[in-house]
């Protein structure tokens, strides 16, 4: 399955792609911000997205609607330091599919992935 | 979270905080407390690393170490400020091998990266904390060189975390007040990092 990790903090994508190898998930691709993500969603065409909210130049709630509008469907998993109840309720109005709150641990973001993908097959 | 910890911080921040909130409106003591509790989050869940909180002080006064690598976040919305995570370099280096498992050198532009992500999730569930209070935060950004000093907003008041850890010491500078308080400010300076 492809995987895309959409996250301005290098760090962040390491140890966000270390989890999914460990998961088992190969093939895994990388943007910086929203505009990244956007210009690489075409051709790596991923299964599931993993995406930041703050980022520069595009934040991850733009590039979810502009994904969507565009007729994107793979599921999206947010994963932000952004905790507040307004804000979790914004992004699932935008499009995101399932929530993860950083910091996290291996173990939660991983339940949150497999959660989103047996949603996913299930609708 | 554990309760000795609870004791800990509770008993660190009470008397230091309540004073300090009740000389200045700008910040309360429960939104200071969230970054107590965020950083211990934030460390405990990323780094296995247990923090424990010393007596916050004002920024004005001498600090416990001198700041070679800061992590500085701007907070904009309901509450208007900024915070900064300032390590020496022996426990930056030490908090982000913790972090990421490797080794860096702090030129290392990976380095920087890693220090602006922890400060970043540190706000962030901080301010999720805040009763009410619609607050965005920017994106990161690090300096790092021996002595530095951030220059806090001078309209705020600025009060310094100190905490310790099994990788050594740091801290945690918050200079935040409501959008209320900053609607009438006599003079607003933005902050600069300055070789000290």
């Amino acid at each position: 399955m492809k995987v895309m990790l959409v996250d301005d903090s290098k760090t962040m994508r390491t140890i966000q792609r270390n989890i999914l190898m460990q998961l088992g998930f190969k093939e895994i691709e990388e943007a910086c911000d929203g505009l990244d993500a956007l210009s690489k969603v075409g051709p790596f065409a991923p299964e599931l997205l993993l995406v930041d909210w703050n980022m520069p130049n595009m934040d991850g709630i733009t590039f979810v609607k502009t994904y969507r509008a565009q007729g994107g469907r793979s599921p999206i998993l947010m994963v932000t330091t952004e905790a507040e109840k307004t804000r979790v309720v914004e992004a699932i109005r935008a499009g995101v599919n399932n929530y993860v709150v950083k910091p996290f641990t291996p173990d939660s973001l991983s339940q949150r992935i497999n959660e989103t993908l047996t949603r996913a097959k299930a609708a | 979270m554990r309760r000795s910890l609870r004791v800990r911080i509770g008993y660190a921040l009470r008397a230091g905080m309540a004073l300090l909130a009740a000389r200045w409106r700008f910040m309360d003591a429960q939104q200071i407390t969230s970054f107590v509790v965020s950083t211990h989050q934030v460390f405990s869940t990323m780094l296995s690393l247990t923090v424990t909180a010393g007596k916050p002080y004002t920024c004005c006064a001498v600090p416990k170490f001198e700041n070679e690598v800061s992590g500085i976040i701007g907070m904009s919305g309901d509450m208007q400020g900024m915070v900064v995570l300032s390590f020496p370099t022996s426990t930056a280096k030490n908090v982000i091998r913790a972090f990421t498992g490797m080794d860096m050198e702090p030129l290392s532009p990976d380095f920087a990266d890693a220090v602006g992500e922890l400060v970043n999730m540190i706000s962030g569930a901080a301010k999720a904390k805040f009763e009410g209070k619609n607050v965005s935060i920017s994106c990161p950004s690090v300096v790092i060189g021996k002595g530095h000093k951030v220059a806090q907003p001078s309209d705020a008041v600025c009060i310094t975390i100190p905490f310790d850890c099994p990788a050594g010491q740091f801290s945690v500078e918050i200079a935040i007040k409501s959008a209320k308080a900053a609607a009438n400010p006599t003079s607003q300076h933005p902050s600069s990092a300055k070789a000290a």
